[in-house]
């Protein structure tokens, strides 16, 4: 079989992928970015609002203020280490991201522009903070950008269109590179390398209504499970409170934090009965809860239909102006115009909650080492593994993500995740042996999908994002989570028997939806188990029959392993590096 | 609704072909792509790039009853039946509607797409005045989709000589950026009868831009700096 070495392998095209292949790149390591896209076309592209970082560009502000929202943000649930390294770091990553030319929205004097988002205060939980670095609405985008020149420049090198199948490992655990497939020729690869990290994104088409791009599929958490690694806090997804009724796409929190708000069917602000200091800008949770409750109550706007989901609040901003709209908001308003038939200048959003983002994932620790239980001790890393972005759970997020905060962990993480891979390959200088059998299981699963069935695979994918969109939303409880688990037995039943029309090897894209919806399955069941699990309410996690947060059974982290759906915890790291520890309070915006 | 498709696959033996499809779909609120995705549910052998299915990743550009755009933003409703869907034009097709992009990022990669300034790097962040910030707007937005250098009949004939459209949209966003310092550099690269001088101002690529972008523009500001730097 076709292989390739290298010093570091990096799995994944995006922002996070992109950050640390660059590191990697600079320091004259061999280095390889594996995409299955061609890496523009990565989800990181999609990210609207902002960067947040302590700059202090428009008004006072200190990374240790960040740092205490992001933690509440996170409902206690994110490990303060990682948060004060995030924080930290922030205001560095930064500037390096202008200096690597990135085209910031600028203030009159010249520096960065930054907005209001939610949940950011100042002075520990005072006054709105302005914390968030923006180019226009388009930030991903220029980020993404920014990050592919630079590798360029670098010569990183690049396999487009190469789908990830599994991870390669030795008998003692080291990870060794991965499997891997060629989308245009359908031929595998076996891409060997001392050091590899997952940079794969996240899963959000698991639910119906999702803003996410099709090919957030969680493959990398496939990759993970299938090798025996456990998924951390997988019952943790963000709704963002304002995805384009009925659509999904996303409407960013940069409209509420440049002065947008929202109403119900009563023109009522209804966020001040919620959050009666920060209203529209409270964490996501909190707004996405209120918009669902508003809507479930028969007070959202229009009549149900099946065009818009059966119910849904309006984003009010034409009271900013044509002219903010358009400097501030251009994206924003050229999507309200395509999806919703609305202009804002004129007219407010339709918007309602929309699957957004996977708190939970790859365990890893400050330096994106994939970490994981060890026969003696609490857990180790795995040698030569990393992870970074939204496959991985460092954990900053906790509980629930605050706006501009994932921008920042790939950028934060991508590099330190590239810095500590420089020392590994520094200590580790000799490639070991792989496996005469490492591929096996690999290739298997590429067999697997050559033979004809019954099943179709885009109905069973239908079914699994219905199936989670009704058992795994906003609201859950025990009965309705445990019938999801339930149909997903059946679903995967139905899988087994699933087979592809289509066998052919060019660009087939039906086998890598099948691969895919494998990968997605995985993260499907982490899910329901994982919440199933945790008995309280905390962050994005609602349980109605659990309905406050319980930190003396659940300040703590949950760990899924697929050998016997088994759900382990571990501790949350309530102790920063330097600072003071930031003690559990009831969370109020 | 009624599609006529152009179906190729180089596995089969068979010259590619147009395939008349019948969907029942609702136009209203819909777009191009939900309709091909419908297809490709029923008929899983189409191949079709797509990602972000909101316009902003450049994955699902085709060439739609004779005009490149964007399948997830093209509302199905604005098509004159039968909708002819087509790969790319000016590209080598792999399957169906998949081309093959690289002529097209080769060009992108010759020119150099990114920041050069060897000043040491400053403790902040490099300021730039929001005029000179506005250069940027208009160019920066590119999402590298290829409907505009695709639409271009000189880089049909010249797609290894003319940088196109795009490209050149990039250069200049280079060019134009008060943080980068290699405009002279950028303009000794284009300085050329192909690379530059191809294009004939034909405004074929302003009229495919989905992102409403205006390549024609930038081109004929690269071209008054180097008229500029001769005089």
């Amino acid at each position: 079989m076709k292989t390739r070495r290298f010093d570091a392998l990096i799995v994944g095209g995006g922002g996070a992928g992109l950050r640390a292949a660059l590191q990697l790149a600079r320091s004259d390591y061999k280095v390889a970015v594996v995409s299955k896209v061609f890496p523009t076309r990565s989800h990181t592209v999609s990210a609207q609002g902002g960067i947040t970082a302590a700059l202090a560009n428009v008004d006072d502000d200190r990374w240790e203020w960040h740092m205490y929202d992001t933690v509440k943000g996170g409902d206690w649930l994110g490990d303060q280490d990682a948060i004060e390294f995030m924080c930290r770091e922030a205001v560095t990553a930064v500037y390096e991201l202008e200096h690597m030319g990135l085209p910031f929205s600028r203030l009159d004097n010249g520096r960065i522009y930054q907005r209001p988002f939610g949940g950011q205060s100042k002075n520990f939980g005072g006054d709105q903070a302005t914390r968030t670095c923006a180019a226009a609405d388009r930030t991903g985008h220029a980020l993404l950008h920014t990050l592919y020149q630079q590798n360029i420049a670098c010569r990183t090198q690049f396999f487009d269109e190469y789908f990830a199948l599994d991870l390669l490992r030795d008998a003692e655990g080291y990870c060794l590179g991965i499997a891997a497939m060629s989308i245009g020729t359908g031929e595998p690869l076996l891409i060997e390398a001392r050091t590899t990290l997952l940079a794969t994104g996240g899963a959000g088409r698991v639910f119906w209504n999702s803003s996410n791009a099709m090919i957030n599929t969680g493959d990398g958490l496939g990759m993970v499970l299938r090798a025996g690694l456990p998924l951390q806090d997988m019952e943790f997804w963000q709704f963002h409170p304002t995805g384009i009724a009925g659509v999904g796409c996303l409407i960013t929190e940069g409209v509420r934090g440049e002065g947008g708000y929202l109403l119900n069917g009563n023109g009522e602000r209804f966020m001040e009965r919620y959050a009666p200091h920060a209203k529209d800008l409270a964490s996501r949770d909190v707004v996405a809860r209120a918009i669902a409750i508003e809507i479930a109550e028969g007070r959202g706007c229009g009549p149900a239909s099946p065009q818009r989901g059966g119910g849904y609040v309006h984003l009010k901003l034409d009271h900013l102006g044509e002219k903010t709209i358009a400097e501030k908001l251009p994206g924003i308003r050229d999507l309200a115009i395509r999806f919703a038939g609305v202009d804002p200048v004129e007219k407010p959003i339709p918007v309602a909650p929309t699957a957004h983002y996977m708190m939970g994932g790859i365990p890893t620790n400050l330096y994106g080492q994939v970490v994981a239980p060890a026969r003696y001790g609490p857990e180790e890393p795995v040698p030569g593994l990393y992870a970074v972005g939204e496959c991985a759970c460092v954990s900053v997020h906790g509980a629930n993500r605050l706006g501009g905060n994932s921008l920042l962990d790939l950028i934060v993480f991508g590099r330190a995740a590239g810095r500590h891979m420089q020392e590994y390959l520094r200590d580790n200088p000799y490639p070991r042996p792989l496996p005469g059998d490492a591929a096996e299981a690999s290739l298997a699963r590429l067999r697997r999908w050559d033979r004809a069935g019954g099943e179709r695979v885009a109905a069973i994918s239908d079914d699994l994002r219905r199936l989670m969109q009704g058992h795994a939303g906003v609201f859950r409880t025990d009965a309705v989570l445990r019938e999801g688990l339930e149909s997903l037995n059946e679903l995967e039943e139905r899988l087994v028997r699933a087979g592809l029309q289509d066998t052919s090897r060019i660009f087939n894209t039906a086998r890598i939806e099948a691969l895919e919806l494998e990968n997605l399955m995985g993260v499907a069941r982490a899910t329901l188990v994982s919440a199933i699990g945790r008995t309280e309410s905390r962050g994005a996690h609602t349980r109605e029959d659990f309905p406050v947060r319980d930190d003396e059974r659940w300040l703590k982290h949950t760990l899924y392993s697929r050998a016997g759906d088994h759900v382990d915890t571990k501790p949350v790291r309530l102790k920063p590096l330097t600072v003071e520890s930031i003690r559990p309070q009831e969370r109020e915006y | 609704m009624k599609f006529r498709l152009y179906r190729y696959n180089p596995e089969s033996g068979k010259q590619p072909y147009m395939q008349d499809v019948e969907l029942d779909i609702d136009p209203a609120g819909r777009m191009l792509l939900d309709a091909l995705l419908a297809i490709k549910a029923r008929d899983e052998t189409l191949s079709l790039r797509r990602s972000c299915r909101e316009g902003v990743c450049g994955s699902d550009a085709m060439n739609v009853n004779g005009r490149n755009r964007l399948a997830c933003i093209t509302p199905l409703g604005e098509l004159s039946e039968p909708i002819e869907i087509r790969p790319l034009p000016g590209l080598p097709v792999i399957r169906d509607l998949i081309v093959d992009m690289e002529p097209f990022y080769r060009q992108y990669r010759s020119i150099k797409p990114w920041l050069i300034n060897d000043d040491p790097v400053p403790e902040t962040e490099r300021p730039q005045s929001p005029e000179d910030r506005a250069l940027l707007d208009g160019a920066y937005e590119c999402i590298l989709c290829a409907c505009c250098t695709t639409a271009c009949p000189s880089f049909w004939w010249n797609p290894d000589k003319f940088v196109g459209p795009a490209g050149l949209l990039q250069a200049y966003r280079f060019i134009a950026d008060s943080r980068d310092e290699a405009m002279a550099a950028r303009l000794d690269n284009l300085e050329d009868p192909y690379r530059l001088y191809r294009c004939r101002g034909i405004m074929n690529c302003v009229d495919a831009c989905p992102k409403g972008l205006n390549p024609t523009e930038a081109i004929g500001r690269i071209k008054a700096l180097l008229v500029k730097r001769r005089v």
